[in-house]
């Protein structure tokens, strides 16, 4: 049972990193119906942006400010910082090929992807970083069953963005145009209201969570590397057609899922097994739900 | 005159849908555009809304201005023309104060945005009742009002709207009408096409006849309603 418990925290621990980034990818489909291929390496850049300011931010204030305003603070300002990063990318990579094939936009998004890799392999250099520690790391143990500070802030740091994402969406007059476009690309014009302000905000909010998740991730696991976006990336996007395209709701649900599935499969097999199980079981859930758990019955128009 | 098309031309591909029409339409006016399934009829009013690029050397100005330096939103929001499209395009994941408000996305004014709301739920009590329903749930002569109701709230001076007969039962069409003429009488111009001519030149002021993108007759909508040809092609008289 404690094991069960404990592998439980685990997989809501790892859950959280895929929810927080699938959405991302949802968002982005959601309003204009093409997959940010680039969404992994966003994160990446996220997390250096985040590694940036929480270095910059120690050096200079720990001696008097307290751990949890750095915290906060390095959130903030990376959040801000990376959407520039989204929205940058949909200017250049995604806003002159609206109406060009769709496979276009696809691989832009790979391209970029790359172009972001190797930059900062240029820029940066070979060496590997590490995210410093945000907070002193208490450990916990109840009944049996152990877990940190960091963990509780990562899976609770999650929820909380998710509840602000959901709260906005419902209820500003920009995520009702994220929820129209969603449904009638073409009508949303006609109501007074510019696909070029819309499009980049999308963009925007994605970046800036993969960035939060970035800096949570770095908590965890603390070594940089200029591909630690693409795998991450790849199974944030199986989260996002698992939860149903261009469903937030069903992207969150789906990240946790496949974190639990990953967490629990390396339960019972060898950890190498565990990618080769774990995307086995997504495929053959998949196969029985194509359109994932929140897939859109109606048809929505093409668009791109 | 508040707009004018001048030699308004739009292909789609090679087809050539608008072989350089010209109409106007008066401050304050209804104004009719009839023609048969196909005659270029929505073609015009997406061409006027900009969610269509008309061809070089087409003209049209709205109160002087060229409109064709602005996308369609600016269209909408900046020069307050606003479009109720073919098949209504309401947002039926949206509720339909939801919808209301999306439409006002981009005005400054909050309060007069609330009274214009209160207004068309004063002109169409059947969205006032359903008013927190998701708008995919409304009957499509709902929809409609849905779709002028929008449209009330996204711009103010002139008002164009794709077949608001279509689809609906004969009661309904007429209920749309009037409410049409209500709108009509705080001041908004309509400009409509329908393919019922009876009901729209009965209704509009003026009139031109549509057929395969060239405009082949117009007038006053009582003298186009008289007009033989007019009866014979399009009343089924």
């Amino acid at each position: 049972m404690e094991y069960f418990l404990q592998n439980l925290i685990n997989a809501l621990q790892w859950g959280s990193f895929y929810a927080v980034i699938s959405i991302g990818y949802s968002m982005v489909y959601g309003v204009l119906m093409l997959f940010n291929f680039a969404h992994g390496d966003i994160f990446m850049v996220g997390t250096y942006i985040g590694f940036g300011i929480a270095t910059l931010l120690l050096a200079l204030s720990s001696a008097f400010l307290p751990g949890w305003m750095i915290f906060i603070l390095t959130v903030v300002v990376t959040m801000f910082l990376a959407s520039f990063v989204g929205v940058f990318v949909e200017y250049v990579g995604y806003r002159p090929l609206r109406g060009a094939p769709r496979a276009s936009a696809a691989i832009t998004g790979l391209m970029i992807g790359i172009i972001f890799e190797t930059g900062n392999l240029i820029i940066l250099g070979a060496q590997r970083f590490s995210f410093p520690p945000l907070m002193e790391s208490v450990s916990y143990n109840i009944g049996g069953v152990y877990f940190t500070n960091v963990k509780v802030l990562i899976i609770v740091a999650s929820l909380v963005m998710m509840l602000a994402l959901h709260t906005f969406i419902q209820k500003t007059k920009w995520g009702m145009a994220m929820r129209a476009m969603s449904y009638d690309f073409l009508a949303v014009p006609l109501m007074g209201v510019s696909i070029n302000v819309i499009a980049p905000l999308t963009f925007a909010i994605g970046a800036g969570l993969a960035s939060v998740a970035g800096i949570l991730y770095g908590q965890a696991y603390p070594v940089l590397d200029p591909y630690m976006g693409i795998l991450l990336g790849w199974k944030a996007f199986v989260a996002a057609i698992l939860g149903g395209r261009g469903s937030i709701m069903g992207a969150a649900l789906a990240g946790y899922l496949l974190g639990f599935i990953e967490i629990f499969v390396a339960m019972v097999f060898p950890s190498t097994f565990r990618d080769l199980i774990a995307y086995s079981i997504i495929l053959v859930i998949l196969t029985f739900r194509p359109r994932g758990f929140f897939g859109m019955a109606h048809s929505t128009r093409l668009r791109l | 005159m508040q707009l004018v098309v001048e030699n308004l031309s739009v292909s789609y591909g090679k087809i050539k849908a608008l072989h350089g029409i010209s109409f106007s339409v008066n401050q304050g006016e209804i104004v009719t555009i009839i023609g048969a399934n196909g005659a270029g009829k929505s073609t015009t009013l997406r061409a006027i809304s900009r969610m269509i690029p008309s061809e070089p050397g087409s003209k049209i100005e709205f109160m002087g201005e060229s409109i064709l330096k602005y996308n369609t939103d600016k269209v909408v929001s900046k020069l307050g023309i606003s479009h109720v499209p073919e098949g209504r395009m309401i947002f039926g994941n949206l509720t339909v104060t939801e919808n209301l408000t999306l439409a006002s996305f981009a005005r400054k004014d909050s309060g007069e945005v609330a009274k214009d709301k209160k207004w068309v739920f004063d002109l169409f009590p059947r969205l006032d009742e359903r008013r927190e329903q998701l708008a995919e749930t409304l009957s499509g002569g709902e929809q409609q009002m849905l779709a002028v109701g929008r449209a009330y709230m996204s711009g103010r001076k002139i008002m164009i709207l794709d077949e608001p007969s279509m689809g609906l039962a004969p009661l309904l069409m007429l209920d749309m009408f009037d409410a049409l003429k209500e709108i009509n009488a705080l001041g908004t111009t309509i400009l409509l096409v329908e393919q019922n001519a009876r009901l729209a030149l009965k209704f509009a002021q003026r009139g031109y006849v549509l057929e395969n993108g060239r405009l082949v007759l117009q007038g006053p909508a009582s003298e186009l309603l008289d007009n033989p040809e007019v009866k014979k092609a399009y009343l089924g008289a």
